[in-house]
């Protein structure tokens, strides 16, 4: 798990490298000063938030808490809804102003980078719920396949890459 | 499984179709990532041999620019993406878990699916002939030529499928990691495993890290051809896909040639009688070329105009890189010397390796050279260059790899004789097609050209060229015959018919399906050789009474207490990962069709997220299976 982390590392640090050579290459269309800070930054902080919910779940299952396991699970997976919704919203407000992915190779970029990681979200959630699932009928294992720490480590990664693309994206427009 | 004895356990390996299809054994994989290469392997030599036949007259009129362009792309595709770099999957899969001292993979299941996935994504890339058109741009698919929409699904078909074939090994090498550093057996320290399994370990983490660059790279295409994307065209560069692609395509030529460095690391110290000459020194060049490989991807971009400072820092890098690799070559040539060499076959074809890897070399060296690049870029004299390296050196290495081996999949030897043809046939052949291109490079023959005119004094070489492709294509089938003759007809081998080193060859030929009764301790680098022969006081080496081959059922122990006798549990087959790896072909094959292809992708995605959930909810050993 860790060397498929390492991979997903050169996947997004490629489309990073992507977006950084093409951040001015706006052609007509608008530029970064269409993104609202205020807004992303708070459903950048949702999603920091699911990764401490996600660490409380893993802590629950570690002490056999089942109960507790399936309440920090749902709210990890609630929080991560909560995030790509907020990334959807954002989304049609950037098309109505304009920006699309063939409007400049700005929007291509912003678009397949932020793209891919609210597809790595939506991944994580489809698989906290399928751990929620599981977890009610009791067949959450602590072995191979999937279970609660891997799933961890991957929404871990998941946030950490959202860090650097927010801090690269929205935040580092000079 | 209840364990009596191997020989019962090989009585009851399953038979038939279904249980290929199921296996999770990594032995069977292996195989299967063996032949699918070999098949693909004859059709990319068909396409190379009408290349020939097009250029062996000035005007060729055999083929049409538009079939040109496809197979010499497809040639390169599948030579590379779909034979070597699987061969060298087969390879691994198989011998790393027996050169380890393991029952199986880390995950046997993954390993599965990467495999069907490979051969989907194989069966897919080579359906394009007859579904639209094959891909046409190139096998390094240069923007904007690769962007362009004419056709309507040519170089969607590369997109896809090398995308798929990319995730396939991303997994399998992420398997391999973690079976060679969680699975070995007590006392094999990292310093004592074979050398092979080392490059297989050099040649993953490669692979982990460049090909999600490549797949970045494969997205913006796709997105670029089908979503009106900007990365390559409109506002965006071409030369970032140049970047992307040789970020990834650099490292790509050191996997390709590292797994035939290891075998032929195997090869030569079996056929010398000695142990390998510096197997420290080997195994750090090995890691040390998989570093540097990622800091020389630009020396393939020196005509693209990056700056003199950037050349030259890509120079050096390249320069340096051959110090490695020559490093390897000494240690070879150093294993041989005052050896007691046999002239096997497998032998042969690893000394073939190493000559012909020196010329391709040198060549190399000569390219890192900025301004001697300049006036070979794109010309045959490259293409002479990558066949040396590649043919010369990855298929020859592999080759040495199946004749070395061959006894240890079937129980059987492969006829010498033919195995002297074959070698004979295909040194001579290789260097009457490619040593003239050396010559025609730097007359100034362009590389990629379906037809060139008359009075260039081109056509003596061409013509050259051309029989020594034949030649090849020859050596290739007798090969082929002696594969399927010798797999009925051969002479029994026994478990050990060379005499070998490493673990392998300590187990009954085929291998049990769980490979070890009892998992060996390991006391040695070599650790097979050092049961079987002591030293004297004169310093030769002794062969010891009491070992007369580790036979199913004469287990390895080394007198000490290794594994218990009992209860072994192998993973239980499964059908998911096939499953899995049909959904998200289908997938592929309706994003390369859209829009149409949207219910293709949404049926695709429910097919593989069947497989999946399947998978991950199914116990890995299933009840029945073991008491």
């Amino acid at each position: 798990m860790w060397v498929f982390l390492g991979s997903e590392c050169m996947f997004f640090g490629s489309m990073i490298a992507t977006f950084l050579l093409y951040r001015n290459e706006i052609a007509d269309g608008p530029g970064a000063d269409i993104f609202n800070i205020p807004f992303t930054s708070a459903s950048s902080f949702v999603l920091l938030m699911s990764s401490l919910t996600m660490v409380l779940a893993h802590h629950a299952f570690g002490k056999g808490d089942a109960r507790g396991t399936r309440i920090w699970l749902a709210a990890t997976a609630l929080l991560g809804i909560t995030f790509l919704a907020g990334q959807i919203f954002e989304f049609t407000e950037f098309v109505h102003e304009g920006l699309t992915l063939s409007t400049s190779s700005f929007g291509s970029a912003f678009y397949m980078l932020t793209g891919f990681h609210g597809g790595h979200v939506a991944l994580g959630v489809v698989m906290l719920l399928a751990m929620l699932f599981l977890s009610t009928e009791g067949r959450l294992r602590d072995d191979g396949g999937l279970n609660v720490e891997l799933v961890g480590l991957y929404w871990h990664f998941v946030d950490i890459v959202w860090i650097v693309i927010f801090t690269v994206v929205y935040l580092l427009q000079i | 499984m209840v364990l009596d004895t191997g020989k019962d356990l090989v009585a009851d390996t399953p038979k038939g179709i279904w249980s290929w299809v199921t296996t999770v054994d990594h032995k069977r994989i292996g195989l299967m990532y063996g032949t699918t290469a070999l098949v693909a392997f004859f059709i990319a030599g068909l396409e190379a041999l009408l290349i020939r036949l097009q250029l062996t007259n000035a005007n060729g009129t055999i083929l049409s620019a538009d079939a040109y362009n496809q197979l010499f792309t497809m040639h390169g595709l599948t030579m590379l993406l779909v034979v070597v770099m699987p061969v060298g999957a087969a390879f691994m899969n198989y011998f790393i878990p027996l050169h380890i001292g393991a029952r199986d993979v880390a995950f046997p299941r993954a390993n599965a699916f990467s495999f069907w996935l490979f051969l989907f994504a194989t069966v897919m890339l080579l359906s394009s002939f007859v579904l639209g058109g094959a891909p046409d741009g190139g096998w390094f698919g240069y923007a904007p030529l690769s962007t362009q929409l004419e056709e309507f699904v040519r170089m969607d078909f590369y997109s896809i499928g090398a995308q798929l074939l990319g995730v396939a090994s991303i997994m399998a090498s992420a398997n391999f990691i973690a079976t060679v550093f969680t699975m070995r057996a007590p006392g094999m320290t990292l310093m004592r495993i074979p050398v092979f399994t080392w490059m297989a370990v050099v040649v993953s983490f490669l692979l982990i890290f460049s090909l999600p660059i490549f797949g970045v790279g494969l997205f913006q295409m796709f997105f670029d051809r089908n979503f009106g994307a900007n990365f390559f065209g409109g506002g965006g560069d071409p030369l970032l896909w140049q970047h992307l692609f040789w970020l990834f395509g650099h490292p790509e030529v050191y996997v390709l040639v590292l797994p035939a460095m290891g075998i032929v690391s195997e090869v030569f110290p079996v056929f010398s009688r000695k142990p390998l000459f510096g197997y420290p020194f080997v195994v750090f060049s090995g890691i040390a070329i998989g570093f540097m490989g990622f800091g020389v991807w630009a020396h393939h971009m020196y005509t693209a105009g990056l700056g003199p400072v950037a050349e030259a820092g890509f120079g050096i890098a390249t320069m340096l890189i051959a110090v490695p690799t020559g490093v390897k070559i000494f240690n070879w040539i150093g294993t041989m010397w005052g050896g007691k060499i046999r002239f096997e076959v497998p032998m042969l074809f690893a000394i073939g390796f190493v000559s012909l890897f020196v010329i391709g070399g040198l060549s190399g060296v000569l390219h890192s050279v900025v301004p001697s690049d300049y006036q070979q870029h794109d010309s045959y004299f490259v293409v002479a260059h990558f066949h040396y390296v590649l043919f010369g050196g990855g298929v020859f290495g592999f080759v040495a790899g199946a004749y070395y081996w061959y006894p240890k999949w079937t129980g059987r030897m492969l006829d010498k004789r033919l195995g002297l043809w074959h070698f004979w046939l295909m040194i001579v052949g290789f260097n009457l097609t490619f040593a003239p291109m050396h010559i025609l490079g730097l007359n100034g023959m362009a590389r990629r050209t379906y037809r060139y005119p008359e009075g260039l004094g081109w056509e003596f070489w061409n013509q050259v060229a051309t029989v020594g492709s034949f030649l090849i294509g020859i050596s290739f089938v007798i090969f082929a015959w002696n594969l399927i003759k010798s797999r009925k007809h051969g002479r029994v081998a026994g478990d050990d018919p060379w005499d070998a080193r490493t673990l392998e060859w300590s187990i009954s030929s085929p291998p049990p399906v769980h490979n070890f009764d009892e998992i060996p301790v390991v006391a040695h680098v070599d650790d097979w050789w050092h049961r079987k022969y002591a030293t004297n006081d004169d310093g030769r080496a002794v062969r010891m009474a009491d070992v007369t081959g580790g036979s199913a059922g004469g287990t390895v122990t080394g007198g000490q207490d290794g594994g218990h006798v009992a209860d072994i549990h192998m993973p239980s087959p499964s059908y998911y990962p096939i499953v899995a790896a049909f959904g998200i072909m289908t997938t592929g094959y309706g994003l390369v069709y859209l829009p149409g292809g949207w219910v293709a992708v949404g049926a695709g995605l429910l097919v593989a997220l069947w497989g999946f959930f399947g998978w991950s909810l199914e116990p890995v050993t299933r009840d029945g299976d073991h008491d």
